[in-house]
């Protein structure tokens, strides 16, 4: 069950803000879809999960360097940008 | 006093590799601007997909049989979502369940006996990139991200808490250091390419987590804060709460790093854009390049070369070193080798912040000859060593320039030089006969004059005393000397 | 507009530069709001360049438009999201990359419901494209700007993306064609990741013809995709006007409850002609297909919550006034950037792989996926190809479904086992209820896709609607 408090949690971890509107809103449209999720509780699923559908394994790059883009490149969609760093918001 | 609990989270970067873990973009950004050793992978832009790096793998797997580790049947990478402005995804590509090793160790050399350090598993993830905090982190109104670390290849070795002291602490790590230095796959020189999550906790009390120590001597100082502060609170009655610490290196403090909102969770799950390992099928040929490691090189040196334990320690803990020995000991004596290359040299070389690469092999060997041949002292040979480092130049040239200083004079040219300063002085060497000791010290001044200092005083001593013998025999009134 | 009546124009003197200009201002006066960033610049250069050196690759001088989820290198690309708002790509899709080397012309991006979470093309923040056979209708998604351009006839070919459906279905609900490849057949490098185990880059055309030449020129081995597999052969090529070989099995449970009547007798009829033409029939059953949905939403929703975390207007995209603790400037950004239907696919995602829930949401729907993949090998043994409806139902009304997420989501119910299971899959016209069109979709073995092609061909030369 997704309750308000829930959803308060669930935005924390995703980081988004939720609006007070959306955090009364939310959890009677995820709970109805969480509900239709409950059919896979009748399954007896006694296989191993399919994580790639391909089924391939030892998928490698050879050691070798290849080219950068430049620091302009790179910066080019900075919204805000210093001395060739790109720029953050303070961390405490 | 309670007891200390330390355990270790050790990245390392697998900075020999040429490329980053998960894109072809060059390692060698040290000496780089920032944000220039970039691309669409490492930036996390939309769209761009990871490769992962087959020698990285094979590095990995070199590390955990070194360290004693099971090797798994196969492995996989896992997304660890959580935020940080370093983090270019909002994940970080890491491993999880199925990492590629687990329950390894690393044996510590301590005073009291071996003491066994039990790793508990070892594992592969993409190295963030690097924040710089205007002023200090807590203090910083904005900070400033540098991605070119941002994929580079770490290694995180976990430990058991099995650690009692910051001193331990700092051993386990300069053994880590040690062996991945001798596997290749790491160069500690480089700046970032060792950080520590360090866990502490006093016996009974909460422990706190001290992230991302960027520095040996940084581990043992933020754990000896820390045992001083837990141990302040608990005298003054205040709980230890279980939180996450940020060690200042520059102010050799801890601070707290809690945030209100609550635990992260890392919602673990398969990175989809990465296919399963196998490992297990490799592990055989990987075996097979493994190069002898510290312990087993020590045992040998004991056995082959006959030289005592505590130089065959100081020998191995740079695989520099210990080749350079070994090159020096196959031309010369093993032993004399082994105080020349662990004792002076390593000191000359430590003295001036220089690795051994600084000093060519076949001088040392050189040199040895040249003293074992008895035509240098062992002054004169520390003298060779310190211009050879100072201002360069080879052991003979160095030996023909210095001649005056460094060659030991044959016997017959100081007695030569001794017999005629004893005929140009007869005055002084009557009263030195006569047992007047300036006088003895006015004939050792001459003879030091005309050799540049270069005589034994000891030999001239010899001399002085066999013309004196001789000259009292021949006297006609042969008395003796009280 | 399709390709041969380009090659033709232009051999007849048309310049690419006219055919060009044409389009954009076909584009600018369209009330289908198709493309969302047109390339006028790039798209003329290359032109003038094509009149000046002569047309050469697979598709010299064809204009093409693509979805605005794949990376175009100087191109703005914002999968149709506030958040990406002035994102240009310093580099381009695999897709794009090869599309260039054959002398395509990039003609601009197309509208897509935000970051392909959608069945309607309607929470696109540059607003809802539209049906072209009916202006107050949906043109499907999410990949709907690229399906309504090719069906407005304003460009030959478009790119679009497939996750559970987002080119089969609005293909459909256009009226063209458009296909879901093999997963691995496509590289997906540079393109924006929804939900990335399942999803596929597809080609649309107006013809069978054009999508397998469209399909030539993107696929085949990427080294920077590790899922990328390397082609068996040229689609085109195998296009032949023969079913004899076709064993074409019907899975009744694409045909069960909610499945418009009018669709249900349109793709049973082209069942039957099929058969007149020589492939055979029989009715078989995937009974895991129950759960496709459920299996499907989990791991989309999952993969995504992951996928999304890294829109933190540092690196690009929106950025708000004045910076705060990094948390706080992280989450107003999110806030603001994303749309209501992306959050909520976000906060469910983040639900199922929470401590605690990964074992019973998304472990759990990777099992059932097992038996799901399972059920299509098992049908496609004696089987080489599986037909069902693309869409319960034809196009719906803007605005008629936008209201209910879990509604609008069983709309999926045909064409998200095709991505679980990961086997191609294409949809053709088949009719029409009324006046909008109907969807057929032709479903095929792994890295078959020459058979479904085929197929599909076939009923559109001698059959199809
Ligand atoms: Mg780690
Ligand atoms: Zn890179």
């Amino acid at each position: 069950m997704i309750t308000k408090k829930t959803v308060d949690h669930l935005g924390w971890l995703a980081r988004i803000k939720l609006t007070e509107e959306e955090k009364e809103k939310f959890p009677d449209q995820l709970n109805s879809i969480l509900d239709y999720f409950e059919k896979l509780d009748e399954v007896e699923a006694d296989v191993s999960p399919t994580h790639h559908v391909l089924g391939l394994t030892n998928v490698f790059r050879d050691d070798v360097a290849g080219q950068s883009i430049s620091q302009e490149d790179a910066l080019g969609n900075a919204p805000r940008k210093e001395r060739g760093y790109f720029k953050g918001p303070r961390i405490i | 006093m309670k007891e200390v609990i330390i355990g270790l989270e050790v990245h390392v970067q697998l900075n020999k590799l040429r490329s980053k873990l998960f894109c072809s973009c060059s390692t060698q950004y040290h000496d780089s601007e920032p944000d220039t050793h970039t691309c669409p992978v490492c930036l996390g832009l939309p769209g761009a997909l990871p490769v992962t790096n087959g020698k990285a793998v094979d590095n990995a797997i070199k590390v955990a049989l070194a360290l004693n580790c099971n090797i798994e049947e196969w492995t996989m990478f896992y997304r660890k979502n959580y935020y940080y402005p370093d983090l270019v995804k909002g994940f970080q590509i890491s491993q999880y369940d199925y990492p590629i090793a687990t329950n390894g160790s690393i044996s510590l050399d301590m005073e009291g006996g071996e003491r066994i350090i039990r790793i508990k598993r070892v594992h592969m993830e993409e190295d963030p990139g690097k924040l710089v905090h205007v002023g200090t982190i807590d203090k910083s109104r904005y900070s400033l991200i540098d991605y070119n670390r941002s994929g580079m290849a770490l290694l995180e070795v976990v430990t058991e808490p099995d650690l009692r002291t910051p001193k331990e602490a700092r051993l386990f790590l300069n053994k880590l250091k040690n062996i991945l230095e001798y596997l290749d796959v790491f160069d500690s020189s480089l700046e970032g390419s060792l950080r520590v999550d360090a866990n502490i906790s006093l016996a009974g009390g909460a422990r706190a987590e001290i992230k991302n120590i960027s520095s040996y001597k940084g581990v043992e100082k933020a754990l000896l804060f820390e045992i001083v502060r837990q141990n302040n609170l608990v005298r003054r009655g205040v709980k230890v709460v279980q939180e996450t610490r940020h060690f200042d290196e520059v102010r050799g403090i801890t601070i707290s790093l809690r945030t209100k909102e609550g635990e992260e969770d890392y919602r673990y799950f398969p990175e989809p854009d990465l296919v399963p390992i196998t490992i297990a099928d490799r592990v055989d040929d990987i075996k097979k390049t493994l190069p002898e490691l510290p312990d087993a090189k020590r045992q040998r040196f004991v056995l082959q070369y006959g030289i005592s334990d505590n130089h065959a320690k100081v020998l191995i803990s740079e695989l520099g070193l210990a080749n350079f020995f070994e090159t020096v000991a196959t031309e010369v004596d093993a032993n004399l080798s082994a105080t020349w290359v662990a004792d002076i040299l390593k000191g000359e070389l430590n003295y001036r912040d220089l690795d051994i690469s600084a000093f060519s092999p076949n001088h040392m060997v050189q040199i040895l000859q040249v003293l074992k041949k008895d035509t240098i002292t062992e002054n004169g040979a520390v003298q060779v060593i310190r211009t050879i480092l100072d201002e360069g130049g080879t052991p003979s040239e160095i030996v023909k320039i210095k001649s005056k200083d460094l060659l030991k004079m044959d016997v017959d040219a100081s007695e030569n030089i001794t017999l005629r300063v004893i005929e140009e002085n007869p005055g002084a060497f009557q009263d030195f006969c006569k047992g007047k000791n300036e006088a003895m010290h006015f004939l050792m001044g001459q003879v030091m004059k005309e050799t540049h200092g270069t005589v034994n005083r000891s030999t001239v001593i010899e001399l002085l005393n066999k013309s004196k013998k001789e000259k009292l025999q021949n006297a006609p009134d042969n008395h003796r000397e009280a | 507009m399709n390709v041969d009546g380009i090659r033709e124009m232009l051999q007849n003197g048309k310049s690419v530069e006219e055919l060009v200009h044409s389009i954009f201002d076909k584009i600018e006066h369209s009330k289908l709001n198709a493309f969302v960033t047109l390339a006028k610049e790039s798209a003329l250069e290359e032109a003038r360049r094509v009149d000046k050196h002569g047309a050469k690759g697979m598709l010299g001088g064809i204009p093409i438009g693509i979805k605005d989820s794949i990376s175009t290198k100087g191109i703005q690309t914002t999968c149709c999201s506030k958040i990406l708002e002035g994102y240009v790509p310093p580099y381009d899709a695999h897709v794009i990359e090869r599309l260039k080397a054959e002398g395509a012309i990039i003609i601009g991006k197309t509208n897509m419901d935000e970051f392909a979470m959608g069945t309607s093309t309607e929470t696109s923040r540059f607003g809802p494209a539209r049906n072209p056979w009916d202006l107050s209708r949906v043109p499907g998604g999410s990949s709907g700007g690229s399906a309504a351009a090719v069906a407005g006839g304003e460009v030959p070919l478009a790119l679009g993306s497939d996750t559970g459906g987002s080119v089969r279905c609005p293909a459909s609900f256009c009226g063209v064609v458009g296909l879901k490849p093999t997963y691995g057949l496509v590289s997906r490098y540079g393109l924006i990741a929804y939900a990335n185990s399942l999803e596929q880059i597809g080609p649309f055309a107006g013809n069978v013809k054009d999508v397998a030449l469209l399909l030539d020129v993107i696929s085949g081995y990427d080294s920077r995709d590790s899922t990328s597999m390397t082609k068996k052969c040229e689609y085109l090529k195998e296009l032949k006007d023969d079913v004899s070989d076709v064993k074409i099995g019907v899975p009744k449970e694409f045909f069960g409850e909610g499945i418009d009547e009018k669709v249900e007798k349109a793709v049973w009829g082209g069942i039957k002609a099929l058969e007149d033409m020589g492939a055979s029939y029989t009715e078989i059953s995937l009974p895991h297909t129950k759960y496709s949905l459920a299996v499907y939403y989990i791991i989309a929703m999952s993969e995504a919550s992951s996928n999304l975390a890294r829109f933190d207007g540092l690196r690009y995209g929106l950025r708000l006034g004045k910076d705060k603790d990094w948390h706080t400037t992280f989450s107003e950004i999110k806030a603001q950037g994303f749309g209501e239907e992306v959050k909520r696919r976000i906060l469910l995602g983040t639900y199922a792989l929470s401590a605690g829930y990964y074992g019973k949401y998304y472990l759990k729907a990777l099992k059932v996926r097992t038996l799901i993949k399972r059920d299509f090998e098992f049908a496609l043994k004696d089987t080489n190809v599986l037909i069902t409806p693309t869409m319960p139902f034809p196009a719906f009304k803007i605005g008629e479904k936008i209201g209910e997420p879990l509604a609008l989501y069983l709309a999926d119910v045909n064409t998200v086992p095709i991505n679980l299971a990961g086997v191609p899959s294409v949809s053709v016209p088949c009719g029409f209820a009324g006046k909008l069109p109907i969807g057929m979709q032709i479903i095929g073995r792994h890295f078959d896709e020459a058979t479904i092609l085929r197929t599909a061909y076939v009923f559109e030369r001698n059959g199809g609607g």
